[in-house]
């Protein structure tokens, strides 16, 4: 058996400090079964947040050696730096406890960009007939798959520097929006994302697209949110 | 900023970056081409003058960085001066007033010379 790990794992809120806890390795360790080990094994008071495990709810998402993942799909040996672990909590957000934070901003964030479909069809119409090849079927597919786990908002620069900026998960969903031809709020939603404080503050950084779990790229979303509004506004649609 | 001028900065500073990098590729090789033989800046000068083409090149060139600088620069200083408002757009005109000036000036020295 090799040498125990050796993990720090943030404890208490905003002000709080890293602690040293000692965990068996195991063979497939994940880092949630790390986390797992130590609020059953040494600290029944260590707070997170955890609910699948197989990377399906996209609630156990950490901050693991700096970098946010689902802890739950990562393999210690994968991220392991010599027998160290350093785990804590999402940056971006608001501690409340350990490794929980209050993720209320971030889905705030959803309902600012418009991130709601808004139909004119009703129960009595037939279905919409939207052909999977067509290029907004595609474009949204390419985008649909999020479960809001926040990796993208903890690990967006462009969110540390202005808090208000909607951040690429608000902003991916807006853009599926904006491809669903159903949808009758266009340029309602159009004038929610743009700005300073939307899309166009995005510095296409390109950290979300490489750290999302599920392999979406918010940057591309974004960038077509842009041509999008100014489209848009060229035709005098945003005012 | 209300969201629709927002887009239309944006669009403004994507076409006029568009023109630069064009602009700018055509401006390096011009240099490295005629220094390469040993032109001496009155050499220059006599092909420059009265070369309609040159200015005009020059003229677009001079207009894109017009646009696309203060926008740039409005950017910057919202992000990292915290700086928005009427005073950087007044600002941010004087420069751009500054850069098309200087840059016109230019354009008319090498061509009238």
């Amino acid at each position: 058996m090799s040498a125990p790990l050796s993990v720090k794992i943030w404890r208490g809120g905003a002000s709080g400090e890293l602690v040293a806890y000692e965990v068996p390795r195991r063979d497939s360790q994940t880092v949630l079964d790390v986390v797992t080990y130590v609020q059953r094994s040494i600290d029944p008071t260590l707070s997170y947040r955890f609910s699948c495990r197989v990377g399906m709810c996209g609630s156990c998402a950490m901050s693991v050696n700096g970098v946010a993942r689902w802890t739950c799909r990562t393999h210690v040996s994968k991220v392991v730096i010599g027998d160290t672990l350093e785990l804590a909590p999402l940056s971006n957000l608001p501690i409340i406890k350990d490794l929980t934070t209050d993720m209320s901003a971030f889905f705030d964030k959803w309902a600012a960009a418009k991130g709601q479909f808004k139909g004119d069809s009703n129960r009595r119409d037939d279905f919409s007939d939207i052909k999977p090849s067509s290029p907004e079927r595609k474009k949204v597919d390419a985008a649909i798959e999020c479960i809001g786990c926040g990796v993208c908002y903890a690990s967006c620069d462009t969110v540390t520097w202005r808090p208000d900026y909607l951040g690429p998960a608000a902003l991916n969903r807006a853009w599926t929006l904006a491809n669903d031809v159903r949808d009758t709020a266009q340029n309602e939603r159009l004038r929610a994302v743009a700005g300073d404080a939307g899309c166009h503050a995005c510095h296409t950084h390109t950290t979300c697209s490489e750290r999302c779990p599920k392999g979406i790229e918010p940057t591309a979303g974004i960038s077509g949110l842009k041509r999008m509004a100014a489209r848009a506004a060229i035709r005098g649609e945003l005012d | 900023m209300r969201a629709s001028t927002q887009a239309k900065l944006w669009y403004a500073q994507r076409i006029s970056a568009m023109v630069l990098a064009l602009c700018v590729l055509v401006h390096l090789v011009t240099i490295l081409y005629a220094m390469r033989g040993g032109l001496s800046a009155t050499e220059i000068l006599a092909r420059t003058r009265g070369n309609s083409a040159f200015a005009l090149f020059y003229v677009v060139f001079v207009l894109s960085v017009v646009v696309h600088a203060p926008i740039g620069l409005a950017r910057i200083a919202e992000e990292w001066l915290n700086w928005r408002g009427r005073s950087l757009h007044v600002t941010l005109a004087a420069v751009a007033i500054l850069l098309g000036a200087t840059g016109l000036r230019a354009v008319w020295g090498v061509y009238a010379g």
